[in-house]
């Protein structure tokens, strides 16, 4: 049983199909890239998913359940993490406080031990602050713990986002185009970033990228999106030489 | 000169700034009388002669020299020179359990108050008031700063919370033309009281999930408008309910808002919201401020959060109208119009958003600014918004905006260098 699977998800915003028929079955471990054209549904596709959208028709299952109707942060809580392709950040808090966050829904000390800050609140919110911090140190921003968000750099900003994705405990994280901006260096250090996530969590990964060679070298299998239908689905070597791919990102004169 | 001197009062303690003041205000009521004499003053002045700038013009240097004499030197003199031994009082104290050295700060802090209020009944009723207003812009800075909406219903919730306190103690300890005879006997009166605030404010808490269910489903200027509505509403009931005298008002309730109370009342209220706005919990109304999708996708339950908070800000406006209520130990209806609204959202906005410091120095400033107003009558209404647009050009979010209310920094022994000595 895959550990994500959508089955014949379609969805309308009003008249338009921005998403049809689309298929995904991801399994713990793998990396999944989704291109495709600007336009072309993708960030749509990850909204559907992790239910700030409803879909028209079709299934989510995580695990074996349903997701369909569940509220967004039931869904984050179930295990799907994400990250934003424009920084959602939240701009008066600082790094840490942004990751300790993350870990709203598994604190139970409820409304009484944050009102009179019980020993069992202080005891929750010590852990979630190792944990935190334990996320900072992967994400090699742990001596920015204290900094304002607003004075940090672009590329840590990015982390910061991954960071408070991870401490969500997701199992499958969704990357909406997390290299945007970046320079070679910065996303050469975000690739090692992934692969460590990857494979020291065992997390599946599923990825919204625009730059080919980062899809490439990374993604196991890569599916290309058109006008919100899949056109292509396979390892990268098939989707490198898929004439339909080349054409909808090249033009039609590039294949003949 | 200057600099070392500030330097030196830096290792002054929070005690020992409470010792001083403790000796000001017992000096106060030992010399204050023959020193009003001698600087030709009426009596002494009441709210740091914020009512003689007004009044009297005539009468402000020898107000200073009083105000020096009697506040100023002795304050500074005294704490800087038991800023050792309080260092070491705090410092032992500090050690042990936090609570111990917060409630002994606060009794000396209350102790100061109570001295300070004997002078004069209006002297203590504008304290009590003052308190009251910090209550009530704490609590709606947890809606406009914390949480980022806009609410107006705070006139509502402590109307709703005034009438239930009142009602609640007119019916079980006073005999009163409209409810009857005292159900209880009155002695119970003062250890109840607390019961009928907390029944205040879950009335009020109840009509802030009217205003919620609707308003906290799509995100917007929603709640700004329904919440004005709901004040109004909650006005014209009122005023429409005979049982509860109408738009006469309430009278003669039980004498229970004694300064102690009100006191605790405030304590616990900003002790209380100051711990929710540390958690996790809390910090989560500034998620669903800053940014509400990326609060959902990090699983924070963003309805719950903004449900629980707008009642729980509600149940603290409904706990400072009964207080209020006691205070006066009378309400009408009228009382809590667009004026009260006009008041605690300036209290809010110049104080600064997102900070317990900001509400409380907000609350004070603007009740103090409101007495020395007062002789200007309708115009204070005109100078205080002024001051407000001037705050809002100057500093957008308020004086002392987006700042934590740490207790362990206020209490903790405060040492220098020992090379600087």
């Amino acid at each position: 049983m895959p550990l994500l699977e959508v089955k014949k998800m379609t969805h309308y915003f009003g008249g338009l199909r921005a998403v049809n028929d689309y298929s995904l079955k991801i399994d713990a471990g793998e990396v999944r890239g989704l291109i495709g054209p600007n336009g072309a549904g993708k960030t749509t596709i990850f909204n559907l998913i992790t239910g700030i959208y409803t879909p028209t028709e079709g299934n989510v299952i995580l695990d074996g359940e349903s997701t369909i109707g569940l509220r967004p942060h039931q869904v984050a809580a179930r295990g799907l993490g994400r990250t934003f392709q424009e920084l959602r950040l939240w701009r008066h808090m600082s790094v840490l406080e942004h990751v300790m966050m993350a870990r709203y829904s598994k604190l139970s000390y409820g409304l009484i031990g944050a009102f009179l800050g019980t020993s069992k609140r202080l005891k929750e919110e010590e852990e979630s602050r190792q944990i935190a911090m334990k996320m900072l140190d992967m994400l090699e921003i742990k001596h920015l713990a204290g900094d304002s968000i607003a004075n940090l750099p672009y590329g840590a900003q990015r982390r910061v986002e991954m960071a408070r994705a991870l401490a969500t405990e997701p199992k499958v994280l969704f990357l909406d185009e997390p290299t945007v901006g970046m320079t070679p260096e910065e996303l050469n250090q975000m690739m090692d970033i992934f692969r460590r996530v990857r494979d020291e969590l065992g997390l599946a990964i599923f990825l919204i990228e625009h730059r080919l060679k980062m899809v490439m070298e990374l993604c196991d299998r890569i599916q290309t999106l058109v006008f919100g239908e899949v056109i292509a689905e396979g390892v990268p070597e098939e989707i490198q030489n898929n004439p339909k791919v080349i054409e909808a990102y090249l033009g039609k004169e590039a294949v003949t | 000169m200057m600099r070392n001197m500030l330097n030196r009062f830096a290792e002054v303690p929070l005690a020992a700034w409470l010792i001083g003041a403790l000796c000001a205000v017992y000096l106060e009521q030992w010399v204050g009388d023959p020193l009003t004499e001698l600087l030709l003053l009426p009596k002494i002045p009441v709210l740091f002669g914020c009512l003689i700038v007004l009044k009297t013009p005539k009468l402000i240097p020898s107000t200073v020299v009083f105000l020096i004499l009697i506040y100023a030197v002795p304050i500074c003199v005294i704490a800087y020179a038991v800023r050792k031994p309080a260092n070491m009082i705090a410092a032992k104290l500090f050690s042990g359990p936090i609570w111990i050295s917060a409630i002994l700060h606060l009794g000396l802090l209350y102790l100061i108050l109570h001295i300070w209020s004997d002078i004069s009944a209006y002297r203590e009723l504008t304290l009590k008031f003052t308190l009251i207003a910090i209550i009530v812009t704490l609590s709606l800075n947890l809606i406009n700063g914390y949480m980022g909406e806009f609410s107006c219903s705070h006139p509502g919730f402590m109307a709703l919370g005034a009438y239930g306190a009142s009602v609640f103690s007119l019916v079980l300890f006073a005999d009163d033309k409209n409810f009857g005879e005292a159900l209880l006997p009155g002695i119970l009166g003062p250890f109840m009281f607390p019961l009928g605030l907390i029944f205040g404010g879950f009335i009020s808490a109840i009509g802030a999930l009217v205003v919620a269910i609707p308003s906290f489903r799509t995100r917007g200027d929603y709640l700004a408008i329904i919440s004005l509505a709901f004040t109004f509403i909650v006005k014209s009931l009122i005023e429409n309910l005979e049982f509860i005298g109408g738009p006469r008002g309430l009278g003669s309730q039980p004498d229970f808002s004694n300064l102690l109370v009100v006191f605790i009342w405030t304590v616990l209220c900003v002790w209380i919201i100051n711990n929710y706005v540390q958690s996790v919990y809390g910090k989560a109304t500034n998620a669903v401020r800053d940014d509400e999708i990326a609060a959902d996708a990090m699983t924070v339950d963003t309805r719950k959060t903004k449900m629980v908070t707008f009642m729980f800000a509600a149940f603290w406006a409904g706990v400072a109208g009964g207080l209020f209520a006691h205070v006066l130990r009378f309400v009408n209806p009228s009382t809590f119009g667009i004026q009260k609204l006009a008041e605690v959202l300036a209290m809010v906005y110049f104080g600064g958003l997102n900070s317990v410091y900001g509400s409380i120095v907000g609350a004070v400033s603007l009740s103090l600014l409101g007495e020395a107003l007062r002789p200007l009558e309708l115009f204070k209404w005109i100078i205080i918004p002024l001051l407000l647009i001037l705050v809002m050009i100057y500093r957008p979010t308020g004086l002392i905006a987006f700042k934590e209310f740490n207790i362990r920094n206020l209490i903790q022994p405060k040492h220098i260098p020992e090379d600087e000595v």
